[in-house]
C-alpha cells in the first residue's frame, strides 16, 4: 500500500496540485480551481490579438476558406506561424514559445470564430504537431518541428481506417521492415484524415508485422502514399477530409516516431490534449452564439414587441448562458490543473506528456461536456431564429452544421464517458486515487445526509449541494463496482451514467467554486442554475444506477438514502434565468462575464 | 533612425465617463488613442525600411499601462513613462512642457504625434511640444518620408486642392492623421517579446518640470462645462441578402437625398 501512501493526494499540502480524478472523492480547495477571472496581463493581450487577428486577416477571407481553398488555408496557417500562434505548445528550442496551457487555450478559444480555419489549425498544431513534440527524437524534432511552428510545414494525423475509428487498436495498416534495415513499408488506408488534402506531413499509425501498433512520419512526397479525394461533409465544409492510400509506400526507419509497438502510448497521450484543445475551440463557439442570440432576439419584432422581451426568449438565452458558463468553468479549470503540474517547466515534453495523463479524465469530461454544450447551443440559436435560423444566409446553420463533429472526433462522446468511470476504477486499483475508503464513507453519508454548511458565504447551499452530488456518485459508483466487479465493462449503460454523474459533478463544482471566488452576482445565479441542473440529473441517474445494480430491499434503502442526501429546498429556477437573462442583455452578450 | 512616438491613453471612444462633472475618468479602462496608433504604425515602417528604433513617450496615469504594452507588442522598441500625482488635470499648456522636457532628456531624429486625441481633441500639445524644442512641425501628415541620407524629413498632407509635400530638416515633428494607414495589431510574438522590453518611469522631478507649473492649480484654461454626448437614435439595420439589402440602403440613402 505504499504506493497509495505516496500518490493519494494530501490535504496538509495545498500547494501540490491535486491528483487526476482527485474531484470525485474530495471537495476542491478554491485556491486549486483556476477561473478566467485569474487571467494576467499577457495572458489577456493574447486573447485579443487572437480576435484580432481573426476579424482582420482571416473575416475579408472567410469566403476562400469556407470555399476549402487550400492555398488561402496555408497562407493563413504561415501568417498564424508568422505572428507565434502555431508554436504555443513547441518548446522553445524548436522555434515555439512553450506557453502554458491556459494560453494554449486561449488561442484555440478565440480561433473558434475563423471558421473551418479553426479545423485546419487545430489539426495542426493538436493532433498534427503533438505527437513530434511529445515523442520526437532530437534529430525529429530538429528536422520537423521549426517548420511546424512557422507555419511552412503543414501536418496532419492519420490514424482512422475504414474499419476503425474508436477502436484504435483494431487498425489494420502494418508496416514491414526491409531486410536491410533501412526502411519500412508500409500498406493500408487511412480514412477521414483533415488536413490531408495540403498537408506535408502525417502522423501514420501501423502495425509492425501487423501486430506492434506503431507512428511513423510520413511526408507527403513519400512514394506509395496517395491523397484520395475530398470527403463531403454535414459541416466544417472548408476543412480538408481525405482518405490515404498506403500502397508499399517506403518510409525510412529513422521516421518511427516512439518505440516499435508503442504507438498507442503516442496515440492515447496525444488524444488528450487534442480533447482539451477540442473543449477550448468548442467553448469559442459558444460564447458567439448567445450575443448572436440576443443581438437577433432584440432587432426581431413580433406581436408588436422585441422578440427579446418574451420570457421564452429570456429563457433560453439563461440557458444558453448556462451551459456555456459550465463548459467556460470547467475548461479553464483543468487547464489550470495541468499548468499546476507543470509547475512553470512550459516547453518540457516530457513533463507535458506526464501532466496532460494526469489529468486525462478531466480532458475527457471536459471535451463531452463542451462538445454537447456547443451542439445545444447552437440548437437554441437556430431554433430562436427560425426560418432565419434555417436558411444559410442567417449565419446560425453553419454553426449548427459546424458543430456537430466535434461529438464524433477525438474519441467519440460515447467512448470518452466510458473512459472516465473506466480510468477512475484503474487508478483506484493501481492505488493512484483512494476510491474505495470515500466510496464506503459516502455509503455511511447515506443514513446521515450532509449537514448545510450555512455559513453565510454567497453559495453555501449550492456548495452542499455540490458535496451531496459527490456522496451520491460514489454510492452508485460503489453499489455498481460491489455487484460487478470486473464485469462492469460489460455493463456500458451504468458506465455511462456514472461517467454522466462525474461530468455533472465536476462542472457543478467548478461553477460554484468559481462563482465564489469572482463575486459577481451574474456569476452567482449562473452557478445556481448549473446546480440546479447538475443535481437533476445526478437524481436521474443515480437512479438508475440503483433501478439496475441492486433489487428489492436493498433498492428500496439506496434510493431513499440517495434521496436524502440529495434533498435541497425549491427554488424559483424561472425567476433565476429571467434575471440571468436580463443581467446579460445589460451587458450586451455573454463576453462581458 | 531614431523616432519618438506620443502615445496618449484615451478612454474607449463611447465609455468616456466625467469626475467632478468635467474631468475625464482616467482610473481604468484606457486605450491607445486612435490618432497615436496611426503615426506609431508609420513610424515602426520606418524603422523596418531604416533601420534604427522607436520609443513611445507617454504622460499620464497607472492604467495608461496598458496602451504602452500594446504599443511594445506592435514593436516599439521601449517606452517611457512620465507618471507623477500631480500631473492630474494638467490643462495643455502643462502637457506640452512636461513631454517636451521629457523629450530634452531623448535622443531622436523624428518626433511623431496623432493629429489630435479622441478625449480632449485640443489638437495643440504637438504643436506646442514642437514649439518648445525649436522643431519643425509637420501637421496633418498622410504620408512621411526621410531621406536620412540627406537629413531631411517630406511628408505629404491632404489639402483643398490636392496635396501639400512639405519638407523640412531632421530632427523634426510629425503630427500624422489616418491617411497614414491601418496601424498593425500585436501578434502573440510581439506581445511575449514586449514583456522583456523596458518600460521607463519618470517622475516630474525627473524631468526637471516644478509641480507649480502643471495640475488643475497650475491650468490656464478652465473647463465651465461637460456633457456626455447624447445617445444615438435607433439604426435601422439591413439584414437581407446582399442583392436586396443593397437595394435597401440605396432606398434609404436616396430618401435623405444623399445620393
Amino acid at each position: 500500500m505504499t504506493d497509495m501512501q505516496t500518490m493519494a493526494p494530501r490535504a496538509s499540502e495545498p500547494a501540490a496540485p491535486p491528483a487526476g480524478g482527485a474531484f470525485v472523492v474530495r471537495a476542491a480547495e478554491p485556491g486549486e480551481v483556476f477561473t478566467p477571472e485569474r487571467l494576467d496581463e499577457t495572458q489577456l493581450a493574447i486573447r485579443d490579438a487572437v480576435r484580432e487577428f481573426v476579424a482582420r486577416s482571416v473575416e475579408p477571407r472567410r469566403g476562400d476558406v469556407e470555399a476549402r481553398d487550400y492555398a488561402t488555408h496555408r497562407a493563413l496557417l504561415r501568417e498564424l506561424g508568422e505572428q507565434g500562434y502555431l508554436g504555443v505548445d513547441v518548446p522553445e528550442q524548436y522555434g515555439g514559445a512553450g506557453l502554458d496551457k491556459v494560453t494554449s487555450l486561449l488561442v484555440s478559444e478565440g480561433l473558434a470564430e475563423a471558421g473551418s480555419l479553426a479545423v485546419t489549425y487545430g489539426a495542426h498544431v493538436g493532433i498534427g504537431t503533438l505527437p513530434l513534440v511529445f515523442f520526437g527524437t532530437e534529430a525529429q524534432r530538429r528536422r520537423w518541428l521549426p517548420g511546424l511552428a512557422d507555419g511552412s510545414i503543414v501536418a496532419a494525423y492519420a490514424l482512422t481506417e475504414p474499419g476503425a475509428g474508436s477502436d484504435a487498436q483494431g487498425i489494420r495498416a502494418r508496416a514491414d521492415l526491409s531486410s536491410d534495415g533501412t526502411h519500412y513499408l508500409l500498406n493500408g488506408s487511412k480514412q477521414f484524415i483533415t488536413n490531408a488534402g495540403f498537408a506535408d506531413l502525417f502522423t501514420v499509425y501501423a502495425k509492425v508485422g501487423g501486430e506492434q501498433m506503431t507512428a511513423f512520419l510520413v511526408p507527403r512526397d513519400t512514394p506509395g502514399l496517395t491523397v484520395e479525394a475530398e470527403e463531403h461533409k454535414l459541416g466544417v465544409r472548408g476543412s480538408s477530409t481525405c482518405a490515404l492510400t498506403l500502397a508499399d509506400a517506403r518510409v525510412p526507419a529513422e521516421n518511427v516516431l516512439g518505440e516499435v509497438g508503442r504507438g498507442h502510448i503516442v496515440a492515447f497521450n496525444v488524444l488528450n490534449v487534442g480533447r482539451f484543445k477540442l473543449a477550448a475551440g468548442c467553448l469559442g463557439g459558444m460564447r458567439p452564439a448567445i450575443d448572436r442570440a440576443i443581438a437577433y432576439a432584440a432587432d426581431r419584432r413580433l406581436f408588436g414587441r422585441r422578440l427579446l422581451d418574451f420570457p421564452l426568449t429570456a429563457e433560453r438565452i439563461a440557458r444558453m448562458a448556462e451551459r456555456t458558463y459550465a463548459v467556460e468553468s470547467v475548461t479553464y479549470r483543468s487547464a489550470g490543473l495541468i499548468d499546476g503540474r507543470l509547475a512553470g517547466a512550459h516547453g518540457d515534453a516530457e513533463q507535458a506528456r506526464a501532466a496532460l495523463e494526469e489529468y486525462a479524465i478531466e480532458c475527457s469530461i471536459a471535451k463531452v461536456l463542451a462538445s454537447d454544450g456547443l451542439n445545444e447551443v447552437v440548437d437554441d440559436l437556430l431554433q430562436l431564429m427560425g426560418g432565419y435560423g434555417y436558411v444559410e444566409d442567417g449565419g446560425a446553420a453553419a454553426m449548427y452544421r459546424d458543430a456537430r463533429i466535434h461529438q464524433i472526433w477525438e474519441g467519440t462522446n460515447e467512448v470518452n464517458r466510458l473512459l472516465v468511470p473506466g480510468m477512475l476504477l484503474r487508478r483506484a486499483m493501481r492505488g493512484r486515487l483512494d476510491l474505495l475508503g470515500p466510496a464506503k464513507r459516502a455509503g455511511d453519508a447515506l443514513l446521515s445526509p450532509e449537514a448545510p454548511i450555512e455559513d453565510g458565504t454567497p453559495l453555501d447551499e449550492e456548495l452542499r449541494q455540490v458535496r451531496a452530488m459527490r456522496t451520491a456518485l460514489l454510492v452508485a459508483a460503489g453499489i455498481a463496482v460491489q455487484r460487478y466487479g470486473d464485469r462492469l465493462e460489460d455493463e456500458q449503460e451504468v458506465l455511462y451514467r456514472l461517467a454522466d454523474l462525474a461530468i455533472a459533478l465536476f462542472a457543478a463544482e467548478s461553477a460554484v467554486l468559481r462563482a465564489r471566488a469572482s463575486g459577481d452576482g451574474l456569476q452567482a445565479n449562473l452557478a445556481r442554475l448549473v446546480v440546479l441542473s447538475s443535481i437533476a440529473a445526478v437524481e436521474r441517474g443515480t437512479a438508475e444506477v440503483a433501478g439496475r445494480v441492486q433489487e428489492g430491499d436493498e433498492r428500496r434503502m439506496t434510493l431513499a438514502g440517495l434521496r436524502r442526501v440529495l434533498r435541497r429546498d425549491p427554488i424559483d429556477g424561472v425567476a433565476l434565468r429571467r434575471a440571468v437573462a436580463a443581467a446579460l442583455i445589460e451587458r450586451g452578450g455573454y463576453r462581458g462575464v | 533612425m531614431r523616432i519618438v512616438v506620443l502615445l496618449k491613453a484615451v478612454p474607449v471612444v463611447g465609455n468616456e465617463k466625467l469626475v467632478d462633472g468635467w474631468r475625464v475618468d482616467r482610473s481604468a479602462g484606457l486605450e491607445a488613442n486612435g490618432n497615436d496608433e496611426y503615426v506609431l504604425e508609420a513610424g515602426l515602417k520606418l524603422v523596418e525600411q531604416h533601420g534604427g528604433e522607436l520609443v513611445t513617450l507617454t504622460m499620464g496615469p497607472t492604467p495608461a499601462m496598458e496602451a504602452i504594452r500594446k504599443a511594445l507588442a506592435m514593436g516599439a522598441a521601449r517606452a517611457v513613462h512620465v507618471q507623477d500625482p500631480v500631473l492630474a488635470g494638467s490643462d495643455t499648456l502643462a502637457t506640452g512642457l512636461v513631454l517636451a522636457a521629457a523629450l530634452r532628456k531623448m535622443e531622436y531624429d523624428l518626433v511623431l504625434a496623432g493629429a489630435d486625441t479622441s478625449d480632449g481633441q485640443g489638437g495643440i500639445v504637438g504643436a506646442a511640444v514642437a514649439t518648445r524644442l525649436g522643431l519643425p512641425y509637420l501637421s496633418y501628415a498622410a504620408h512621411i518620408e526621410p531621406d536620412p541620407s540627406a537629413e531631411t524629413i517630406r511628408v505629404r498632407r491632404i489639402s483643398a486642392a490636392g496635396y501639400d509635400v512639405i519638407e523640412a530638416p531632421m530632427p523634426a515633428f510629425v503630427a500624422g492623421t489616418q491617411l497614414l494607414g491601418e496601424p498593425r495589431y500585436p501578434s502573440l510574438r510581439g506581445i511575449m517579446q514586449a514583456r522583456s522590453k523596458e518600460i521607463a518611469t519618470w517622475t516630474l522631478a525627473d524631468v526637471g518640470v516644478e509641480a507649480s507649473s502643471v495640475g488643475s492649480s497650475a491650468a490656464l484654461t478652465e473647463v465651465d462645462s461637460a456633457t456626455p454626448p447624447p445617445p444615438r437614435a435607433g439604426a435601422t439595420i439591413v439584414r437581407e441578402a446582399p442583392e436586396i439589402a443593397a437595394e435597401r440602403i440605396v432606398e434609404f440613402l436616396a430618401s435623405r437625398r444623399l445620393v
